[in-house]
């Protein structure tokens, strides 16, 4: 696409710290209250979105982002408080009424009919008609049209199947732009783009900006917010923290109004000592795409080391390649001095390798099992007697160990996986992968969607993990942890390797242009 | 971004993918071409005009049951529908002078009585498919086979409750006859007639709210469902739709065959369903052409047609048409896999 392409960042341009423009409340969300089951999750929740500008929403997973812009669009009933649309009440039915009213969100998972065309993506639901018949030819004028708005250039008819996940972000902009949007939610939309992309969607905000569009944006990613936005309201554990405008705010002040406590107390002290070299990864790349190229490092017993890099780096393609997901194309793996070669996950798990994945929720649980079933099923074969056949006696021994060593939170081991926390469900994932006895722990994302508390729970059990002799590698999106629980980091950017650092001795802000080094994809030009 | 023009393809890769992509089709060309040398007859006007005749049925059944693969369902009952349609034009359509009439003392009645009687039951038992598929959210595999049973009782029931009992229905009325299997100006009318149903079809697919809802449906339908699509109601439509076209097949088949039973129509699914698939109409949903279904019943019937004609067993036929199916899912799928 041409735009992404001929492209170039810089950065000033789309600095508006400071420019703050007078300008009328488009929406303003007043005290909204949500109870389920009696558990609160919003309390007295305010929020001011004015034309033209940015307004971020912070908050931890869990916060009540989520829940909140539900009750915005009227996924949720709000239990108190109201909704103002220019100064006037309201209450939407579903997201399709809001979306009729000019309030629209592009969602994180893009939600969108990939075989068809992008004209009839976005005019879905309310086709032009000539006469009994579609109207093509508008359509496809229109979406043109709709295009030059944002200054996109794309073909109306290509299926959405054949573009990148920024381009599909795009059209989606482009269908709530179609609906006369005054306020658009973004979520989490620079999740899976690249640099580039990214800067292609600023630009896109900064054009909905100019035409006066209040945009409601939601992101982890503290640089983004601090580059893009004018107002900043944050949430912790339901509850509102408070709104300020930009230039008032750093990163430390973030941090604490949404973690509500210094740093340091996030993480339990490292006690693991880091011993001999255990594994050696020489010049590992990988056959298909997305290529991870040359990577080298040692990992020693009883380590945690990180993995850091931006969405893209090639992080969770190197866990794959380490445990046999993906195929090599050269480059080797010792332990203990002596090669192995993990052919696939079968082989890895023979080489005392355990690999938890990124997306617990899809390639980790078996939700409609019990805790038994999940947390033994990868160590089944252990559980066999003479003729073959399981022995339940012993399953649920196991299950009921793990229970306790993992303090998994839980009214019986008979309990489905799917009505425990996310951070119950991960130490059950976790228990499962122990049961199998693995010198060698790769965890991805370990700690994703779960709530704070969880997670000092989880990095305790990785730092004693260690402790106990076992090596680890985490891989996070989340420097602070990074830094709070590991002894070195590797950092990936675009494929390669930019380096492995010393937790002790280095900061957010080495890793951070360690991730940044090969983005414009020539590590040549760059050496 | 990507044009329409078709582009040669120009790396070895590039072409590898082009025979993957099309290898079915290559496959069963090759199936034909040797059918061609082994019998140079196959080759002629009459061959052809019974291929098409002998598709005609087929490929009405094939987009009704078409539209609902691209909806992410299928249709068990298909088979069973048609039956019913079959009988039921029958039983109202015989000769005033033939022996043993199911409605003895039935006046002659004009041909879209029964034709439209035909089409409303078939219509009437797929809307309930489509009802109890939307709002019950049941598998469209169960929600039919338990249609297909039940069916298979009314029809059974209907077929015996004639003034001669359970006999299968014969004698038609010679108008009913020629309507179906006469010709007109030297083109076979069933072809004629599967002809104006593409047409439509095409039309109803590719230039209607309902066809552009259809694909939406069956491609995504939470995104459908966000964007103000009435996600129950384009499936109970797409239902209703199948069932017009099997009660229009059924009328077709009873006179095409010449006589009518409850055993009529049995079986006929699968072979729609495969016919589909062959033509490119993935079960993954979302996705699927009027030209696909046509090309993909042409293909079959030349198939089994063809492989009659050379003389080979009509067991091993069996043997090559499952294969065949199967190759073809597995390659659809295979389009889809990502090299990890």
């Amino acid at each position: 696409m041409r735009v992404a392409e001929g492209y170039t960042p810089s950065a000033t341009i789309f600095v508006y710290k400071g420019v703050l423009p007078v300008a009328d409340i488009l929406l303003s969300i007043k005290g909204v209250c949500k109870s389920f089951s009696g558990v609160q999750v919003l309390k007295d929740v305010h929020l001011e979105v004015r034309a033209g500008t940015v307004h971020s929403l912070m908050g931890e997973n869990g916060a009540g982002k989520s829940t909140l812009m539900k009750c915005l669009f009227g996924i949720y009933r709000q239990d108190g408080g109201e909704f103002f649309l220019d100064g006037k009440p309201f209450n939407f039915t579903d997201p399709k009424h809001a979306l009729e009213n000019g309030v629209s969100m592009v969602h994180q998972e893009l939600n969108q009919v990939t075989q068809r065309s992008i004209a009839d993506n976005v005019w879905l639901g309310r086709y032009p008609k000539k006469g009994l018949f579609i109207d093509e030819k508008k359509m496809r004028a229109d979406t043109l049209e709709l295009f030059k708005r944002i200054d996109i250039h794309l073909d109306p008819d290509t299926p959405l199947h054949r573009l990148s996940v920024s381009q599909r972000q795009m059209v989606e902009i482009a269908k709530a732009i179609s609906y006369d949007a005054k306020i658009i939610v973004l979520d989490e939309p620079t999740s899976s783009l690249t640099d580039n992309e990214v800067e292609t969607l600023f630009r896109i905000i900064g054009v909905l900006k100019t035409q006066g569009v209040g945009v409601i944006y939601i992101s982890h990613k503290m640089d983004e917010i601090f580059r893009i936005s004018d107002y900043v309201t944050v949430l912790r554990d339901g509850t509102y923290i408070g709104t300020e405008s930009i230039q008032n705010l750093s990163m430390e002040k973030v941090v604490n109004m949404m973690v509500g406590r210094d740093l340091e107390d996030r993480f339990p002290p490292k006690t693991n000592v880091p011993g001999a070299v255990h594994m050696t990864v020489r010049g590992v790349t990988t056959k298909y795409p997305p290529i991870v190229h040359d990577i080298n490092f040692e990992l020693r017993r009883g380590e945690i080391l990180g993995i850091a890099g931006l969405v893209g780096a090639g992080r969770t393609e190197l866990m794959e390649s380490l445990f046999g997901v993906r195929t090599l194309a050269s480059g080797e793996v010792l332990i203990d001095g002596k090669p192995i070669h993990n052919k696939n996950p079968n082989k890895a798990i023979g080489n005392h390798f355990a690999y938890l994945t990124e997306e617990r929720r899809e390639t980790g649980i078996y939700p409609m099992a019990d805790i038994t079933f999940n947390s033994t099923i990868a160590n089944i074969e252990a559980y066999k007697n003479r003729l073959g056949f399981l022995v339940d006696a012993k399953l649920e021994k196991d299950a009921d160990t793990q229970i306790k060593a993992m303090r998994i939170k839980t009214p019986s081991k008979r309990e489905l996986i799917r009505s425990l926390s996310g951070g119950n469900q991960q130490k059950v994932i976790i228990g499962r992968w122990l049961l199998t006895n693995p010198d060698i722990l790769l965890l991805d994302e370990p700690t994703r969607g779960i709530d704070v508390g969880a997670k000092y729970e989880i990095y305790q059990l990785i730092i004693n993990l260690a402790k106990s002799g076992k090596s680890v590698i985490v891989v996070s999106s989340e420097m602070p942890e990074l830094i709070g629980i590991t002894n070195r980091i590797l950092v990936m950017s675009n494929g390669y390797m930019a380096g492995i650092v010393d937790t002790e001795t280095t900061s957010q802000t080495e890793i951070f242009h360690l991730a940044m080094k090969y983005l414009n994809n020539s590590r040549e030009a760059e050496v | 971004m990507t044009g329409s023009r078709i582009r040669l393809p120009k790396t070895k890769e590039q072409w590898k993918d082009l025979l993957i992509k099309n290898a079915i089709v290559i496959v069963i060309l090759l199936i034909i071409l040797f059918i061609i040398i082994r019998e140079p007859a196959f080759l002629s006007g009459s061959v052809l005009r019974n291929i098409l005749t002998q598709s005609a049925v087929r490929l009405i059944l094939a987009f009704g049951v078409g539209g609902i693969i691209i909806l992410q369902g299928t249709d068990l009952s298909l088979g069973r529908s048609v039956g019913f349609a079959a009988v039921i034009a029958g039983s109202m359509l015989q000769r005033a002078d033939y022996a043993s009439r199911f409605y003895p003392e039935m006046e002659a009645l004009p041909l879209f009585v029964p034709l439209l009687a035909a089409i409303v039951v078939s219509a009437f038992f797929s809307a309930i498919n489509g009802w109890v598929v939307a709002k019950f959210k049941i598998h469209p595999f169960l929600a039919t086979l338990g249609m297909m049973i039940t069916l298979y009782g009314i029809l059974s029931i209907y077929f015996a409750s004639g003034a001669p009992g359970p006999q299968p229905i014969g004698g038609f009325d010679t108008r009913y006859t020629e309507f179906v299997i006469g010709v007109t100006l030297g083109i076979p009318n069933l072809v004629i007639y599967a002809a104006l149903v593409s047409v439509v079809v095409w039309v109803l697919w590719n230039k209607t709210t309902f066809g552009k809802n259809l694909y939406a449906v069956g491609g995504n339908p939470e995104a459908a469902k966000v964007s103000g699509v009435n996600v129950s109601k384009t499936i109970i439509l797409v239902y209703i739709m199948a069932g017009v076209l099997y009660g229009i097949g059924g009328f077709l088949e009873a006179a095409r065959i010449g006589s009518a039973n409850n055993g009529t129509g049995f079986g006929y699914e699968l072979d729609a369903i495969a016919a589909c698939v062959v033509g490119g109409i993935s079960f993954s949903g979302g996705i699927g052409k009027v030209s696909g279904a046509i090309a993909g019943v042409i293909m079959f019937t030349v198939i089994s047609y063809g492989m009659t004609f050379i003389g080979m067993d009509q067991y091993y036929q069996y043997i090559i048409k499952g294969v065949i199916i199967v190759a073809a899912v597995a390659l659809d799928a295979k389009k889809y896999i990502k090299k990890t």
